[in-house]
């Protein structure tokens, strides 16, 4: 792997991991979703997104932030309300933004919001895409029907990248789900790629991604991209009520299990190391003041 | 010719006025473009004068007032046409949970832009689910703005001003009203006139002029001030009973300053509103001239509102369940001594 894809790959894991430890200290007031086992889909796609492109996240949105702006302590800071944070600590966990980067934690919300953006970039803002992070779960909200209803209908610049993990905190996909998210996306006419993104390696879903994407600029419509991926966490800190031996299964089969030689524990080590700088430097930080950090606030789009 | 406008003229004047003097303006809604030109016809002519910007949208509540946000956080402003207020439900967590907290949950002020128009209330004869008053539901939210229509405020100043606030707002707009009268300035009709007072959107203020302290105070939204006309004049010509009309065009954190004067010198105070009863405008601002006025009010503060329950089709059941002049007029006389 690309040193710098594995770098990501594991800044997030070690956040993630360094969350539930701060958890389990009690540390950490309110709730916080990891993504541990999902850090590729944000990897493989954040170096094909244009820092204009409008990104919405969700609850669990970790990933999708550090993948795109490298931000460990910002976020970190939102998160036990210290000074620094992304959002002032007012957000939280769940409500990050930064610039076009937004996360809200209300399920299927995001879309209509996402397709209303790419009407703009469509119009105004040519070659410049609204990009939509969404699980299998959220499948189940009226508002993603809606939402992909009119982005076909005005061929609007739309990608909706689903992180298809199997389980929506503690329902699994086939108990929650009719048919398929690829025949969803056939009822509308909307373009549906299905990628693997289950394995340690990242470059093989970003070829696969990067026509298609390209392709959503240039005005094709919108395109659902459908990640095979796995959590490997609980849906919150510790709650998951899924079997021992399926637990055992995905944590063999987790990327950071299926990694190894000296160039993997170096970089292992120093982001791992990385991250705890981080968690020493927040944790020593006064509280939030409810104002977003200063270099988010000044953030303006290149061009607009 | 002003002076002679309807409302629903007025409203599609003002609408077209705000298209013309900004670009990034959207007007978005069902069956909104022409020929149709929606189903009250208020937005007749738009689509064919301002085609990039007024947009036609499948019957998506929800899907299409989350495009108004979308391009309110891209820099745009969008007004939204429901077809009729009680549709607004469907798109109540665009409204509560993206549009408006979305100005203070990120820790900066973001502006969103966004009206949400809503023809409201019944006598037209619709039915339940096409009659409802339902502006109670979105009062009390943080950075969400609540507005009614009147046949005496400038609608075209409204728009202007609730979309430079940057807050998302709802503006209610009574559907009887659309096809009366919009009142010339300064007069309300032969025998009442009117001014308008206080801060932004004002309060309009409907008296004779010369007579104070007036007997009662009403205080009603837009929908509702032209049955309380009809009952001031019914109690001054046939029971010599004087009132003043405070009819304030903005329902959440209404203005006390202008109401308060005339309220602590008259000798009953009526507020008056189309919906149900049970945590509504009138109750709040009942609550708020009690607290400020408390040893200065002749009486408590009285409330009318609509029956509790649906509001039926049949004119006669109807009439039975919402607000009419008579009942208006019958609970001054009964508080007037």
């Amino acid at each position: 792997m690309n040193p710098d894809d594995l770098r990501m790959m594991l800044l997030i894991r070690h956040f993630e991991l360094a969350l539930l430890d701060l958890f389990a200290r009690g540390e950490v007031h309110g709730t916080t979703h990891t993504c541990l086992g999902q850090e590729a889909v944000p990897v493989a796609l954040s170096p094909l997104l244009d820092p204009d492109d409008f990104v919405f996240s969700n609850h669990r949105g970790h990933g999708h932030y550090l993948a795109r702006f490298d931000d460990p302590a910002g976020l970190l800071a939102e998160i036990l309300g210290r000074d620094g944070a992304v959002s002032g600590g007012v957000g939280g966990s769940q409500h990050l933004r930064r610039g076009r980067h937004l996360s809200t934690g209300v399920q299927g919300e995001s879309l209509p919001v996402a397709a209303g953006t790419a009407l703009h970039l469509a119009r105004s803002e040519p070659g410049r895409l609204a990009c939509v992070y969404v699980g299998d779960g959220t499948w189940g909200e009226g508002a993603v029907y809606e939402a992909l209803n009119m982005a076909a209908l005005w061929r609007l610049p739309l990608l909706v990248a689903v992180e298809h993990n199997g389980i929506a905190q503690s329902t699994p996909t086939g108990a929650a789900m009719a048919g398929t998210i690829a025949g969803r996306a056939a009822a509308f006419g909307v373009e549906h790629l299905h990628v693997d993104a289950t394995g340690p390696g990242v470059s093989v879903p970003r070829d696969a991604l990067t026509g298609p994407v390209e392709r959503v600029r240039r005005g094709a419509g919108p395109l659902v991209v459908e990640f095979a991926t796995r959590r490997a966490g609980p849906h919150s800190k510790g709650d998951d009520p899924r079997p021992a031996d399926e637990l055992d299964r995905l944590r063999a089969e987790d990327w950071y299990a299926r990694l190894d030689g000296p160039e993997f524990d170096r970089l292992d080590a120093e982001q791992r190391a990385r991250v705890a700088a981080v968690v020493r430097d927040v944790t020593a930080r006064p509280p939030a003041t409810g104002r977003a950090a200063a270099e988010v606030e000044q953030w303006q789009p290149v061009s607009v | 010719m002003a002076a002679r406008q309807r409302v629903a003229e007025h409203l599609n004047a003002a609408l077209g006025a705000a298209l013309a003097a900004d670009d990034r303006l959207y007007l978005l809604g069902q069956d909104i473009t022409d020929p149709y030109g929606g189903a009250f016809k208020i937005t007749r002519g738009l689509s064919t004068r301002f085609p990039r910007q007024v947009v036609a949208t499948p019957i998506s509540e929800a899907g299409l007032v989350g495009i108004a946000n979308g391009l309110a956080l891209a820099g745009n402003r969008a007004i939204v046409e429901m077809m009729f207020a009680d549709f607004v439900t469907l798109a109540f967590d665009q409204i509560v949970n993206f549009a408006a907290k979305s100005v203070s949950m990120y820790g900066q002020r973001l502006p969103m832009p966004v009206v949400v128009r809503c023809p409201t209330g019944g006598r037209r004869g619709y039915g339940p689910t096409h009659s409802q008053s339902l502006q109670k539901h979105f009062l009390g939210v943080p950075d969400l703005d609540v507005y009614e229509i009147s046949p005496f405020h400038d609608c075209a100043d409204l728009f202007t001003g609730v979309l430079g606030r940057g807050v998302p707002a709802l503006v209610f707009e009574d559907k009887v009203l659309y096809t009366g009268l919009r009142r010339p300035p300064g007069t309300a009709d032969d025998l009442f006139r009117y001014d308008l007072v206080g801060p932004w959107p004002g309060t309009a203020v409907v008296r004779i002029a010369g007579i104070d302290p007036p007997d009662c105070v009403l205080i009603t939204p837009g929908g509702v001030a032209e049955r309380a006309l009809v009952a001031m004049r019914e109690l001054l010509i046939s029971r010599e009973i004087t009132c003043e009309l405070y009819v304030p065009a903005r329902l959440d954190r209404t203005a006390l300053e202008p109401i308060l004067p005339a309220a602590a010198r008259a000798g009953q105070v009526v507020i008056v509103e189309d919906g149900t009863a049970g945590g509504t405008w009138a109750a709040d601002l009942a609550h708020q001239l009690h607290t400020a006025l408390w040893g200065q009010l002749r009486g408590p503060v009285r409330v009318v509102s609509a029956a509790d329950g649906v509001v039926p089709a049949a004119a006669h059941l109807e009439e039975e369940v919402l607000v009419q002049a008579g009942t208006i007029s019958a609970t001054v006389q009964r508080g007037h001594r």
